[in-house]
């Protein structure tokens, strides 16, 4: 059966100033499944995502070619907006960064920023957001707290809330747990398999039995080429390439 | 010599000079507290505030500050309107949009402007804007206390703006990266995350801006005109307490009444100092705590 592709890189390269981060990238990335990435420190993991929402272009003299096509539409063309993209394909951060502000306002600051006024459906949002993020309980009677009195686990479920708050599609997720104990990363990964549910999920990852245990597709990168994609459970029991296998069995890294 | 002794005594050197500063600060205590408290035998100390009248060489003499103060605040006053908007303005065009190499340019030439000797811009001060502001308001002269706040308050920007930057690069980069990756454009950013977060850096900054302006000498004896009755308007010459200190303490008789009247002066000017800078300190504690850096 076809799945439907909700991201498609075409002949991605990407270049800060002139040196080259990422080679001829062709990927896919299928609706409402978690997509893995891999790959050594250096290898252009992060920037391969950043570039999904466009991140990238707070980063100074940066330059990227090809397409990526977010339901099948270019997001570097020039009738899409960085804004709008950003809106549809949210960001999940390696250090959680709540602002420093309120729970509630962390949450509320997205809707605010794209013009919702309305307090009664901010208020039903950010209930929300928390609820799909698995933090309301842990945080109802605090909304007015500062963010920033939240334990590390609970600042990146925030975080996370904070994305779902503006109806992103898609999240991408850099590295979500490197900074979490072992507690608060399972709690992280309960999250990911229950919002891929609604939402196409992209994770970079460092942590091999991680992205096996979340993700249906994976991609390895080496050195900024994409080496292989394919099923997860195919990548990591019958890899093609022999890069991949000794990545995945640990012989570098 | 054995290292762990030659360790001892680089500790020892280095403590002794981190704690000259604190003997030299105390020194300067002391000696404005003696100096200064004599003048209270003669008058009060709530008439020496608040009285209106300063004629210290008069028989009998009238040692009332009010004047002196008022004319430092409104000098003041009147160099922050000068020195807030130019100093943070700059610091958010150098943080927000100048690039790198302009940025490289002009952030060491505003540090520049704030090593320029006072009497330099009190110079420019006497020479330039005083005929200006005389001919364009027809003034029966132009030193005067807006000519002092003008010339306070862009000695003062280098400082403001060069803190207020400092404020603004403190701004975590993913308080920024956090708030574009919701939808937001870069002016909300700005005003709404960025702005705020270093809110009180910037604060910070304007009291130490008004700190350096109150306690300006050179600058304001050359052009605020030194008179010292109670300022009504901007258009008219005062006398701030930094001026009556260098202009009197030369002629007052050492030892006497003058003489304790204006190391006084100097204690009171160095309270309201001392005052601005541990409000700004606890300020700017305040926000690196709220900022998760460092207490
Ligand atoms: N802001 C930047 N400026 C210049 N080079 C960068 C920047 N960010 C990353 N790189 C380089 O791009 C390559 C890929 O980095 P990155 O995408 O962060 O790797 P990963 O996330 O897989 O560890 C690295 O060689 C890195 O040094
Ligand atoms: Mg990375």
């Amino acid at each position: 059966m076809d799945k439907k592709i909700k991201i498609k890189a075409k002949h991605v390269d990407f270049f800060y100033g002139k040196s080259q981060a990422l080679k001829n990238i062709n990927m896919d990335i299928f609706d409402c499944d978690v997509t893995a990435i891999i790959g050594p420190s250096g290898c252009g993991k992060s920037t391969f995502i950043r570039l999904l929402n466009r991140m990238h272009e707070l980063v100074p003299h940066t330059n990227v070619t090809g397409e990526v096509l977010l339901d099948g539409q270019n997001i570097f063309c020039c009738s899409m907006d960085a804004v709008e993209v950003r809106k549809r394909v949210g960001m999940v951060f390696q250090k959680p960064n709540p602002f420093p502000k309120s729970i509630f306002d962390n949450i509320s600051y997205g809707l605010k920023v794209n013009g919702i006024k309305d307090k009664y459906f901010i208020e039903e949002k950010v209930e929300r957001s928390l609820r799909k993020a698995a933090l309301w309980e842990e945080v109802k009677d605090r909304l007015y707290d500062s963010a920033l009195r939240l334990s590390g686990g609970q600042q990146q479920r925030l975080c996370i809330a904070r994305t779902l708050a503006v109806e992103s599609e898609t999240i991408l997720f850099d590295e979500p747990c490197a900074s979490l104990d072992p507690i608060s990363t399972a709690k992280i990964e309960e999250l990911i398999l229950e919002l891929k549910k609604d939402y196409t999920i992209v994770i970079v990852t460092h942590n091999m039995q991680q992205a096996a245990r979340v993700s249906d597709y994976t991609a390895f990168f080496l050195m900024g080429e994409l080496i292989e994609f394919g099923k997860t459970q195919e990548i990591f029991t019958a890899p093609k390439d022999s890069k991949t296998e000794a990545y995945i069995t640990g012989r570098f890294g | 010599m054995h290292p762990r002794i030659k360790e001892k005594i680089y500790k020892w050197i280095f403590t002794v000079f981190a704690f000259s500063s604190l003997v030299f600060l105390l020194g300067i205590i002391i000696v404005l507290f003696k100096e200064g408290l004599p003048i209270f035998q003669k008058v009060s100390f709530s008439k020496f505030i608040f009285g209106k009248t300063w004629y210290p060489t008069y028989d009998p003499p009238e040692f009332g500050i009010l004047p002196l103060i008022l004319a430092s605040v409104w000098v003041t006053v009147g160099a922050i309107f000068i020195c807030v908007p130019l100093g943070v303005g700059s610091a958010l065009y150098l943080h927000e949009i100048a690039g790198y190499k302009q940025r490289a340019i002009l952030k060491p030439l505003i540090e520049l402007l704030a090593s320029i000797p006072s009497v330099v811009y009190g110079f420019f001060g006497m020479m330039i804007l005083t005929p200006f502001l005389q001919n364009i308001f027809n003034l029966p002269t132009g030193l005067t206390a807006l000519n002092a706040s003008i010339i306070l308050g862009i000695m003062a920007t280098p400082t403001v703006c060069s803190l207020a930057d400092d404020a603004l690069n403190y701004v975590p980069k993913a308080f920024r990266e956090a708030s574009f990756a919701v939808g937001a454009n870069r002016w909300q950013t700005l005003t709404k995350v960025v702005i705020p977060a270093a809110g009180s850096g910037i604060s910070t900054a304007i009291i130490l801006g008004m700190s350096r302006a109150i306690g300006e000498t050179m600058t304001v004896l050359m052009v605020a005109g030194g008179a010292s009755a109670i300022p009504k308007s901007f258009f008219q010459p005062v006398r701030p307490m930094t001026a009556a200190i260098a202009a009197e303490m030369g002629e007052a008789p050492m030892g006497g009444d003058h003489y304790h009247a204006l190391f006084a002066i100097a204690l009171v000017l160095f309270l309201i100092t001392f005052v601005f800078n541990i409000i700004a300190e606890i300020i700017s504690r305040r926000y690196r705590i709220k900022l998760g850096l460092s207490g």
